[in-house]
């Protein structure tokens, strides 16, 4: 582990274009490297927006206001675009959600596997190959020569899944993404594909962003999470601090709310009204405060 | 399997729809008032001498018997003799049907050039100002036909500033040395560049009065499936890859793209070669089209019957190539 | 980027209203003058005169004031013709694309909502149409039934009455799949009285805008006729005999073509123009 974080958010901004509705509040975020960081909260409440931010794929409608997202010490944002982009296609990678729409129909897999490492990081065609085909072992699925001239339609999601993690890790990154992986899996796949990425994560030793909803996921693969409303960090925290006493009110509510992670077949509870009141009014006072120092 | 059914199936349709087309003109043109016969024949021939002509023709039967006869000819390969020309009918339809695929050809090729670059544009700058002036151009080149294209370019380029050749097919005085009736495509075979560019120089124009119409729609219809296409999932990832906007548009979109536009293009090409009729006889150019208006005109019935089917026939084999090109390019239907 | 994207839309926006402006002034300034083509017209559009053939238009050497368009090679009045032009074009646009409308839909109304037998009879017939080069199909019937304003219409209506039994036919099924027509006939309609009362409304936009531009296809369609001398007869003033005599004349007088093809040219673009702006304001999706 290094002294400064491979991943380094300060101050990052964003909002809707035009109505200026704000949807990151100056989010604090520092994943060191090789360390896996979980980024936890309802839906709409930014945390794929985070992921995108530093991938560079924010819609259209979207603009980053402020803030700096350092890799490795370099802010991307002050790269200019060309250069931002291949940095980041050096340096990270993406596990996207939905393994079904995430891969080209019209392609085989090989290329799809391959393509970055051709392309950007300039390597040969054969050494990219070979490279595919260990992966497609390290992700354990059989018969990778067949499955490199398969197309995606020819493949069950799970298969599918193993092939995007495969592709993640293919060039090396320093840091990937992973957004919701397992949420459009049936359950038996999710914990298979849950356990695969960690051991990946751990042989590697890529540093890991992990976007999820769900706290008992955090709690299997991170080593650190923050917890987001409405765009704002209400908490961050080791996983061992947040799960044996969270700071936060929201986050003590979230963590009664989720399915237990260690007892499955738990009760239930409901985020409280006066909970969800007090974070929306800090969210609030957030706002005010902003607009005061403007 | 279900393919081989499928295709089955669309074959028995398309001998159907040609069966009818046949039927339909057979039928509409025996009504036509004048006596074909009477105009071969030079004034005061005999009723024995009309009789006779009748019989050759065989317009002395019934008008069923006589589609039955027709038909059976048909099916032989015997598509009659025309009136006017006293040449079998076959022979002059394969005589002119080469100028004008080579003249459709031209087009297509013309109009999916424009409106691919069109729509690559336009995905290219969505957003811009100039996106929104390739929709409002597009919009109103579209609303254009053909004919009035064909003759807005008469005036530009064969009046105004005179640089192409506003009629025919090559200029007459030159000396042709080819065997068949692909003129465009054998000068090039047989290197004789200095007849293509006259070919070429006729063709351009009518060429181009077919085409922009129909570039217009190309280009609406494959930006429309570019732009879904553009926020899929895997154009995304392929983002994240380190990939310029360039890059994404041409190798993740535009392939999957094509395939929903594919067969839309293909109605739209048979509204093309239906085109070549009018727009043959405005450069009077020497095609199928304008051979059909002569036809009609001079109510030669076993030519006009001729090319019609021909026309016909064309137009479903076109529709059933789209149709496998579809399933050739989309791996699900390759594979499946 | 948003200031660029909402400022192009709003720039296709204003463009749509202005066009629908434009394209409904033409068609206004086009009615008035074929309403009132004999109070315009300086000259009858018959009367010929050989002394006085190919005078150029106004501002050009050699030109007459009292034919401000010029003259064409029979020494008749170029404005004359086109105002009298106009009347034809307009009486077949109207004629001939509410006919075409209204005979099309009908026939695609009932294939899509009875489905069945009639669908089967109707659809193979629309293949049928559809195998037929359409400029070829209305040449011949014009050989068939002779020229004339009539028949012209009557070819128009033959050829063109798919465009709107396809359009409708996809529509009526589409809305005919939906709850609130199987609820309308739960609640006691009977299925004729379903398919005016429920379905009709839904795809009126459609039939519309295609209206709009079938009116277009229509002086098209006859100007094409006119072109190859088959439509009303060879003397009577069209458009499209106008630029079949122009077409031939082209380097003598180009003045004979270039006017009508003008006035042929606005009037299809603006029933087109009319078409896709109505469609805009009629959809709710869009609006």
């Amino acid at each position: 582990m290094t002294d400064r974080p491979f991943l380094e958010i300060s101050q990052l901004t964003a909002r809707l274009k035009g109505s200026g509705t704000p949807l990151l509040r100056s989010v604090d975020l520092a994943v060191p490297a090789g360390s896996v960081h979980g980024l936890v909260g309802e839906s709409g409440a930014g945390k794929s927006m985070i992921g995108k931010a530093i991938l560079g794929i924010l819609p259209r409608s979207v603009e980053v206001a402020t803030g700096a997202i350092r890799l490795d010490g370099t802010d991307l944002q002050s790269l200019p675009p060309a250069e931002r982009r291949t940095r980041v296609g050096a340096l990270t990678a993406l596990i996207p959600q939905d393994p079904l729409t995430a891969l080209n129909p019209s392609r085989r897999i090989g290329p799809q596997i391959t393509d970055r490492l051709v392309d950007i990081l300039g390597w040969d065609r054969a050494r990219a190959v070979d490279r595919a085909r260990q992966l497609l072992a390290e992700v354990q699925l059989p018969d990778p020569d067949r499955i490199l001239r398969s197309y995606p339609h020819e493949l069950s999601g799970g298969q599918r899944q193993r092939i995007l993690i495969a592709a993640a890790f293919a060039a090396e990154p320093r840091l990937i993404i992973a957004d919701e992986p397992t949420t459009a899996l049936d359950v038996t796949v999710q914990k298979q594909i849950l356990r695969l990425i960690r051991e990946m994560q751990e042989r590697h030793g890529t540093a890991m962003l992990f976007v999820t909803h769900d706290l008992g996921v955090v709690s299997k693969v991170c080593q650190s999470l923050s917890v987001l409303y409405a765009g704002k960090i209400v908490e961050s925290a080791r996983v061992e601090d947040f799960f044996r006493a969270p700071a936060h009110t929201y986050s003590r509510a979230l963590l009664a709310a989720s399915p237990r992670y260690t007892d499955p077949h738990g009760s239930l509870m409901p985020v409280p009204d006066e909970v969800m009141q007090a974070v929306r009014a800090e969210v609030a006072a957030f706002d005010e405060g902003r607009a005061a120092h403007v | 399997m279900q393919l081989a059914r499928a295709f089955l199936i669309r074959l028995l349709t398309t001998l159907v729809t040609l069966f009818g087309v046949a039927v339909i003109v057979f039928f509409v043109i025996r009504v036509v008032p004048g006596n074909p016969i009477a105009m071969m024949l030079p004034p005061g021939a005999s009723d024995a001498d009309i009789a006779r002509l009748k019989a050759l023709y065989g317009f002395d039967k019934s008008i069923p018997q006589q589609f039955v006869i027709w038909l059976s000819g048909v099916l032989h390969g015997d598509f009659g003799t025309s009136i006017t020309r006293r040449q079998p009918v076959l022979d002059l339809v394969l005589n002119r049907l080469p100028a004008t695929i080579e003249l459709a050809g031209m087009a297509l090729i013309i109009a999916t050039i424009i409106g691919g670059f069109l729509a690559l544009t336009g995905t290219r700058l969505r957003g811009t100002k100039t996106e929104a002036a390739i929709d409002v151009g597009s919009g109103m080149a579209l609303s254009i036909p053909d004919f009035l294209w064909g003759l807005l370019m008469i005036l530009l380029f064969g009046v105004l500033w005179p640089v192409l050749d506003i009629s025919g097919r090559v200029t007459p005085s030159l000396q042709l040395p080819f065997t068949t009736q692909f003129y465009l495509t054998e000068s090039v075979l047989r290197l004789r560049f200095d007849l293509w560019r006259d070919i070429a120089g006729h063709m351009l124009m009518p060429a181009l009065a077919l085409a922009i119409p129909l570039s217009a729609i190309i280009g609406q219809l494959l930006k429309q499936s570019l732009k879904e296409t553009m926020h899929l999932d895997y154009v995304t990832l392929a983002r994240t890859k380190g990939y310029g906007e360039n890059h994404v548009i041409l190798r993740e979109a535009l392939r999957n793209a094509i395939l929903p536009t594919l067969t839309l293009i293909g109605v739209q090409f048979t509204f093309l070669i239906g085109g070549t009729v009018i727009v043959e006889r405005l450069f009077s150019y020497e095609g199928l089209g304008n051979m059909a208006i002569d036809a009609v005109i001079n109510r030669d019935l076993p030519l006009i019957q001729g090319i019609v089917i021909v026309f016909a026939l064309l137009f479903t084999l076109i529709n059933l190539a789209v149709d496998m090109c579809y399933a050739l390019l989309n791996p699900r239907l390759r594979h499946g | 980027m948003a200031e660029v994207t909402t400022d192009a839309r709003g720039l296709v926006k204003r463009r749509l209203g202005l066009r629908l402006w434009l394209s409904g002034g033409w068609l206004l300034v086009l009615t008035l003058a074929a309403v009132f083509a004999p109070l315009l017209s300086p000259h009858d559009p018959l009367s010929q005169d050989l002394l006085g053939g190919r005078i150029p238009p106004m501002f050009f050497p050699g030109a007459d004031p009292t034919y401000p368009l010029g003259t064409d090679s029979l020494g008749r009045d170029v404005l004359a013709r086109l105002l009298y032009g106009g009347r034809i074009a307009l009486i077949v646009a109207l004629v001939a694309g509410l006919a075409t409308c209204v005979i099309g839909s009908a026939l695609g109304l009932i294939a899509g909502y009875f489905r069945g037998w009639p669908d089967m009879v109707i659809s193979r017939l629309i293949d049928i149409w559809m195998a037929f080069p359409p400029v070829l199909f209305a040449i011949l019937l014009i050989a068939v039934i002779g020229p004339g304003l009539t028949s012209i219409i009557l070819a128009i209506v033959v050829i063109d009455w798919t465009r709107f039994a396809r359009v409708v036919r996809a529509e009526a099924m589409a809305q005919g799949a939906m709850d609130y027509v199987a609820s309308a006939q739960v609640a006691g309609r009977t299925r004729a009285g379903t398919m005016l009362a429920e379905i009709l409304p839904n795809v009126l936009p459609t039939v519309v805008a295609l209206l709009t531009l079938e009116m277009g296809i229509a002086v098209i369609v006859e100007a094409i006729l006119s072109f190859v001398n088959l439509s009303i007869s060879t003397d009577d003033p069209t458009w499209g005999g106008m630029i079949s005599e122009g077409r031939t004349s082209v380097y003598q007088a180009w003045w004979v073509l270039v006017f009508p093809l003008v006035c042929l040219f606005l009037t299809v673009l603006s029933f087109s123009q009319l078409g896709e702006g109505l469609k805009d304001r009629f959809d709710p999706v869009l609006r």
